[in-house]
């Protein structure tokens, strides 16, 4: 059974038209599942459906098993999902500090060891903890969302394009960090652009093409697959 | 040259009457920003909603005076500020469920809530007209002056007299325990810590199951309370006339733009400057010059830059100083 699985999702945002056409997207526990397609395909929109943020007219999502369908992106925090957005993505006045301890609102317990797991996952925001988060580059940034999302103890993990306008080597770190925190048991999904480097950290590739699953498959296989390279990953 | 004389006349006509005035500005200012921070929309009712929490004061006060309950040499009227303050909390809650709830659901943009501001703003002015009556109310029983200009010129053998009046120390200490409070709630505790989120990345805030209803209404209890606060004080220090408030609120907003509004260490700052300003641009400096400078060199005239009528145009002239050289105020406001 899998962690999570948004089964044949259709969709869009408010009463527009349909963006997602009978999408299927899941993840492992302690797996890294990774969306690529062309722009527009409806990459980010299929996380968004999973997470609840626009209404779906057919499909389901379940969390181990259990419906979310109608559960409001809030509600589902609590169920053990973590969003990461693309952009906007911490709280830029407040401090390193600050913004872990809102990631951890819902929670009641002590989150003195949440918080120094994530330090030293990152061990750059330990230093940086008193300073606002605005002030910190790109990539740190980066490391700041994510920590923030791992401080609900998520079962699973959303990460929205979190290479995106970082250099190669901090996309390179990034992705390192990614194995590492789905090696403690939490499932990732990923929507990325850089869609070679991405594959290749996957266990499972889901790539869309119009709101459709075109190719679904570990990402060993879509790497190695001559037809997906070509349409997609520029040969 | 007589510069002890020079320094004591500009701190009785300036120094301390500014710090209450500002005192009394910084924390109207800071009402005004709360609200910016979390509701994002600029409150033109935050004048009258003061004038209503000086209004319940006095009210409250007459009763405790008819019952002969005093806390000479206190103003009795401080007495009456936790009644006040709940008095203004429930109404800025009730206005807040009739009116700015039904434009936030539908998530209307700010002007339109300003504009909805301004229609309460009429309206609590109508209520207050119609509760207290237009005319003009006394609130400082007790010992008014805590320094005499006799006293202070017996004790010290100068020429110039420093009076301070209790209600100048009681605003200065109002306010600064308030700041303390205020900054210690958003910066320490978890709901203070929401509510900055909140202001930073409704968003993410959220995302991070914060509760905006909540944040809301700890918004609108904070304002509450300021207001009432700023309201009796300065009618304790002035006069309580209901119609005053209304002119007040162009310095308030102009402490708050200068400082940087949605910035709270913008809003006291700013309520310092414009304070500062309308006095010193309205005081008469013929005598202060006549001590500093040599015998010959007084001025004639008053040396006044603006008659004292002209003090509102102080604050327009700052704001509209502001708004070119540098439209973010001082401290780049926009989050709590």
């Amino acid at each position: 059974m899998s962690a999570l699985i948004g089964q044949d999702m259709t969709g869009g945002y408010g009463t527009g038209a349909d963006i997602l056409h009978g999408c299927t997207i899941g993840v492992e526990a302690g797996q890294i599942a990774v969306i690529v397609g062309p722009n527009g395909a409806g990459k980010s929109t299929a996380m968004k459906a999973v997470f609840g943020m626009l209404h779906l007219r057919e499909g389901t999502v379940t969390i181990n098993g259990k419906d979310i369908t109608g559960l409001s992106p809030q509600a589902r925090v609590r169920e053990g999902m973590a969003f990461v957005p693309q952009t906007n993505n911490v709280f830029t006045s407040m401090s390193v500090e600050e913004n872990l301890e809102m990631g951890a609102f819902i929670r009641d317990d002590d989150i003195s060891r949440t918080m120094s797991q994530v330090f030293e996952l990152f061990p750059v925001l330990k230093e940086k903890r008193r300073q606002p988060a605005g002030q910190l580059s790109g990539g740190q940034r980066q490391q700041v969302a994510v920590g923030r999302a791992l401080m609900t103890k998520p079962q699973i993990l959303m990460l929205d394009e979190p290479t995106a306008g970082v250099s190669p080597i901090v996309m390179n770190e990034l992705f390192d960090r990614v194995i590492e925190i789905a090696r403690t048991g939490i499932a990732i999904l990923m929507v990325e652009q850089n869609a070679k480097h991405a594959l290749a950290i996957a266990d499972k590739g889901y790539v869309l093409v119009q709101g459709r699953n075109r190719y679904t498959d570990t990402g060993e296989a879509l790497l190695a697959d001559p037809e997906v390279r070509r349409a997609f990953l520029g040969g | 040259m007589d510069v002890l004389n020079a320094i004591v006349l500009f701190g009785n006509f300036v120094g301390v009457p500014a710090i209450a005035y500002g005192s009394q500005l910084a924390l109207g200012a800071l009402g005004v920003t709360l609200v910016y921070g979390i509701l994002r929309f600029s409150n033109f009712a935050h004048g009258e909603i003061m004038s209503f929490g000086a209004m319940v004061a006095i009210l409250v006060m007459w009763v405790l005076q008819a019952a002969g309950i005093g806390i000479s040499p206190l103003p009795t009227v401080l007495l009456a500020l936790p009644a006040a303050i709940v008095g203004t909390i429930a109404l800025v809650l009730i206005v807040d469920r009739l009116v700015f709830r039904y434009y936030r659901v539908k998530r209307s943009p700010p002007v339109i809530l300003l504009i909805a501001s301004t229609g309460v703003m009429f309206v609590v002015n109508g209520l207050i007209r119609f509760i207290i009556g237009p005319t003009d109310q006394r609130v400082d029983d007790g010992t008014r002056f805590i320094m005499k200009v006799r006293a202070f010129k017996e004790a010290t053998g100068l020429n110039e007299g420093l009076a301070i009046k209790t209600s100048q120390v009681i605003s200065l200490t109002a306010a600064v325990a308030c700041v303390v409070l205020l900054f210690w709630f958003l910066n320490k505790t978890k709901t203070g810590k929401s509510m900055r989120a909140y202001s930073d990345n409704e968003d993410l805030a959220l995302l991070s199951g914060v509760n905006p209803d909540r944040v809301v209404t700890f918004a609108w209890i904070l304002a509450g309370t300021l207001a009432a606060l700023a309201g009796t004080l300065y009618g304790l220090d002035k006069v309580y006339k209901p119609f005053t408030y209304l002119q007040l609120l162009l310095p308030i907003f102009a402490s708050a733009i200068v400082g940087g509004i949605g910035s709270p260490v913008g809003a006291i700052v700013g309520g310092f400057v414009i304070a500062f300003s309308e006095v010193m641009v309205t005081y008469a400096y013929k005598k202060f010059l006549g001590y500093i400078l040599v015998a010959d060199w007084a001025p004639v005239g008053l040396a006044q830059f603006l008659g004292t009528d002209y003090k509102f145009a102080v604050s327009f002239m700052i704001l509209v100083v502001v708004l070119l050289v540098r439209p973010t105020g001082i401290f780049a406001g926009k989050t709590l």
